[in-house]
């Protein structure tokens, strides 16, 4: 008759220990599955609140008779070695599992099981659960804005057009490679403002003129973060080499510059732009409040910008601008054909990254009044035919933002580990 | 030499004519009008064009060897800047003309008066006596204060929170890890004034009302008109607060002679635990004989009409406060947690192995080997951090809660109609929190910096 400790595992009965182990984790899981789905209690013959905590207790234990080394079946090895290492560990590993297990029914049900999608009006959301109808019914909205609906195909084929333009990288020949450069920061620009302007904004070639108060929702969230983008790209790279010139009023003035849009609040910089701005214009002089936001993003996402770039200039070995300046290059064409092709290069996920997080910035224009995605949400929430469905838009929203973002944020994430490695 | 002299010159000029301007006004405004309106703006900008002459000559005074040596001609030196001058100062003109111009038009003065007038609107939560009557600027030190203190509960939580996160990151557990990485993937990758949005306008309105509400931990209310706690009721708070003063500068003076000890004969004080025996005894002794008490006064249920409740009395907070905290830590906590993350990974495994096996404790390898290297790397950029939570604490105008943009730059500038005035009074109070922030990390910077030889 062999030993049998449940206080210390030892080796000379293992596959008991074994077994009794696994036995007891797998009852404490079941029970609160149970308890959870069908809301059955195994152990509602003990008093009061151990019969809550009975699961915990014995799965805790049930992990503390598994937990030997080198058990012999490789699912057990594997489980001690990610999940079980110590009781602490393994309580954490039980809390989570019951969390996750507790989590699912009443989400589940509030998301799909109990939620309405069908129908075009509030009376036909009648389960407990979310109400997809008003998503629904306001999608176009959520989308376009107050954009007139028979006009979306322009914000469509807008932004298609700016797209393929943009992809142009990808199939240019190796004589053409060498104009990238020129086109992306320059010509690339011209041309989606003339597609925007003309497609979305009309007044030409017979298209209707829609003025850009109708704007809204996630296109404009698209076309603000876009043009400060392609604007504070130059802006930055201008900025960034001035701070790194060796003259004191260009590097002073730089540096001011930098510094002071770093260390204001983006809603600031909105409410000067709104409200502080037009003061300082010619009085005749009208300027779109879209416009003026546009520029003051610029502005502010310029400085960030710069110092993006910065790093790339600086990450750069001196080696190559001594070589450039020995080639008896001046600091235009040392910069503009040595040290800026390298450095843009390395900087390609910093400015992915400062993209991600204008576009994260960008529902803020809703503070000036400009009704993009958070915008329309307020709008919608507040309609009295709509109301007390803020969740269901925010959850909305909140999906759309957070596959954008991540979808970028992996984007960035791999450009840097490739070149990470080819460097 | 003599670029130094010119460059002191300009300066002095540029700063008496600063003064001049500060106290005396425009020594010209006795010219007559039509001459005033054109050179007032250029007037109001010669202290700055005047600093930078002077700091041009300044630095050319030492940097003239260099550019000789690199061949640079004085024309390739000079041009640039003074055109780059140039525009700067040109762009500064045309702003103040259009401003002087828009301004006249409109019947407006420039000037910073207006914050000795009252004020006359109200404030719904501020930490000081603040009401109607008071002068702007005093709506201004009560908006403020809101401000840092979402800044300061913001700073607390997403810390704490986002150390446990990073360290979980770390974990072994495979199911820790894991829900570490989605948490700061999730929250991470959502906008934070949607994130704002969804705890006030959909979370926090789910809670119950006032005479529904169940009491959390005993005495405290959570509720849809915010969170109702008791508030401390002292009685002789000054004789508690000098004792602890006084555990804490015998702390200070018990933790110095345990280093000499240690030094000189090589014996360890259990610091840790007197320390911990003193901040637990003394402040516990001015309650035994000290005559120091503590009271709470608990909120209770009031009705206000038929059907609105309120709780009165203890410390309310505001549903606005609590989803901003909450907003802000959350989203504040993925960034810190990854700083922390990357510290702790920053620091090479051969640093604690190599620290073992000198006879160090686990608890002596982290304080005095891994720890000392990791926040080297982890504080710069959570510092950055910090400041980003302070200027997103200024979303808070967009769920109204009374900070420094929804008072100042909202209401105020609503009712006095003085945008440049106000706009620049709230963005130059953010640029010198973020300024004197990164002044402080900078001089830490300098003082944990590897020292080499």
């Amino acid at each position: 008759m062999s030993r049998f400790s449940f206080l210390k595992s030892d080796r000379s009965n293992i596959n008991s220990l074994l077994f009794t182990g696994i036995i007891l984790v797998t009852i404490g899981i079941l029970d609160v599955s149970l308890n959870t789905f069908f809301k059955l209690n195994l152990f509602s013959f003990l008093p009061g609140i151990t019969s809550f905590l009975f699961p915990f207790i014995i799965a805790m234990f049930g992990f503390h008779l598994i937990r030997i080394e080198f058990t012999g079946s490789k699912t057990i090895d594997i489980l001690n070695k990610n999940i079980n290492t110590s009781t602490f560990n393994a309580a954490l590993t039980l809390l989570i599992l019951f969390v996750v297990i507790k989590a699912i029914p009443p989400s589940l049900s509030w998301m799909i099981l109990d939620a309405n999608i069908s129908g075009d009006t509030k009376e036909a959301c009648t389960g407990t659960g979310a109400c997809w109808t008003y998503i629904k019914v306001w999608f176009r909205r959520f989308m376009y804005g107050m954009y007139p609906n028979e006009q979306h195909w322009r914000i469509n084929t807008a932004f298609l057009l700016v797209i393929g333009l943009g992809t142009f990288g990808f199939f240019a020949t190796e004589k053409m490679k060498k104009f990238l450069a020129l086109y992306y920061v320059f010509i690339y620009p011209v041309m989606a403002f003339m597609i925007i302007y003309y497609l979305i904004s009309g007044g030409y070639f017979g298209l209707e003129w829609i003025e850009t108060g109708a704007w809204g929702g996630l296109s404009l969230t698209f076309i603000v973060s876009f043009f400060c983008l392609i604007f504070c790209f130059p802006l930055g790279m201008i900025l960034a080499l001035g701070r790194r010139s060796s003259l004191p009023a260009i590097r002073y003035v730089s540096i001011g510059y930098i510094e002071f849009w770093r260390g204001v609040p983006l809603i600031t910089v909105l409410f000067m732009s709104s409200v502080m701005f037009p003061m300082f214009l010619p009085e005749d002089f009208f300027m779109d409040k879209l416009v003026r936001v546009i520029i003051a993003i610029t502005l502010f996402e310029g400085a960030y910008c710069a110092e993006v770039i910065r790093g790339g200039l600086q990450s750069l070995p001196r080696g190559q601008y001594d070589a450039a300046k020995s080639l008896g290059m001046g600091y235009w064409k040392m910069h503009v054909f040595v040290i800026l092709p390298q450095a843009l290069k390395l900087v390609i996920p910093g400015i992915c990254n400062t993209f991600l997080a204008l576009v994260k910035d960008t529902p803020l224009i809703f503070v000036v009044g400009l009704a993009e995605l958070a915008g329309m949400l307020a709008l919608a929430k507040t309609n009295p035919e709509w109301l007390g469905y803020a969740m269901e838009g925010y959850i909305f929203a909140a999906i759309i933002f957070w596959i954008i973002c991540y979808a970028m944020s992996k984007y960035s994430y791999n450009l840097e580990e490739k070149y990470k490695t080819e460097r | 030499m003599k670029y130094k002299i010119l460059a002191y010159i300009f300066f002095i000029v540029g700063t008496s004519d600063l003064l001049i301007k500060l106290f005396y006004g425009n020594i010209f405004s006795d010219l007559t009008e039509d001459y005033y309106e054109i050179a007032n703006p250029i007037l109001v900008f010669t202290p700055v064009l005047f600093f930078s002459l002077g700091g041009i000559f300044l630095k050319e005074s030492k940097v003239s060897l260099s550019v000789e040596n690199f061949g640079t001609s004085r024309l390739k030196y000079y041009t640039p800047q003074l055109i780059c001058l140039v525009f700067v100062v040109l762009i500064f003109l045309f702003f103040t003309f259009n401003a002087q111009m828009n301004m006249e038009n409109r019947g407006i003065d420039f000037g910073f008066g207006f914050l000795n007038q009252e004020a006359s609107f109200d404030i719904q939560f501020s930490l000081v006596e603040y009401d109607g009557l008071d002068p702007y600027w005093w709506a201004y030190v009560a908006a403020l204060l809101n401000t840092l203190l979402v800044a300061v509960l913001g700073i607390i939580f997403c810390t704490i929170l986002g150390i446990i996160v990073g360290i979980a990151r770390l974990s072994p557990n495979f199911l820790i890890k894991n829900a570490a990485a989605w948490y700061i993937e999730f929250f991470r990758n959502i906008p934070l004034l949607l994130q704002i949005f969804f705890w006030y306008y959909a979370a926090l309105r789910a809670l119950p009302l006032p005479q529904d509400a169940s009491p959390l931990f005993g005495v405290t209310y959570l509720t849809i008109k915010g969170y109702y706690m008791p508030a401390f009721v002292w009685n002789n708070l000054n004789i508690f607060i000098y004792l602890v003063l006084a555990a804490i500068i015998s702390i200070v003076f018990i933790r110095y002679y345990a280093i000499k000890l240690r030094d000189k004969e090589g014996k360890q004080l259990p610091v840790f635990y007197i320390s911990a025996f003193l901040l637990i005894i003394l402040p516990g002794l001015s309650f035994i004989i000290g005559g120091v008490s503590l009271n709470f006064e608990i909120p209770v249920l009031k009705q206000l009409s038929a059907t609105s409740f309120i709780y009165d009395g203890g410390i309310s907070v505001p549903p606005e406060l609590i989803a901003l905290t909450l907003a802000l830590s959350l989203y504040t906590a993925t960034f810190i947690a990854e700083c922390v993350r990357a510290g702790i990974q920053g620091i090479s495994k051969g640093q604690k192995e190599a620290a073992s096996s000198l006879g160090l404790t686990t608890n002596q390898v982290l304080k005095l080997v891994i720890m000392p290297q990791a926040l080297r790397i982890i504080i710069p950029p959570t510092t950055n951090q910090y400041l980003n939570l302070t200027k997103n604490s200024s979303l808070a105008a967009a769920i109204a809660y009374p900070d420094l943009v929804l008072v100042f730059a909202g209401t105020a500038l609503m009712q006095t109609g003085r945008a440049i005035e106000i706009v620049s009074i709230t963005m130059l109070t953010y640029l010198s929190i973020s300024l004197a922030i990164a002044a402080l990390m900078n001089w830490y910077n300098k003082l944990i910096e590897i020292k080499e030889k």
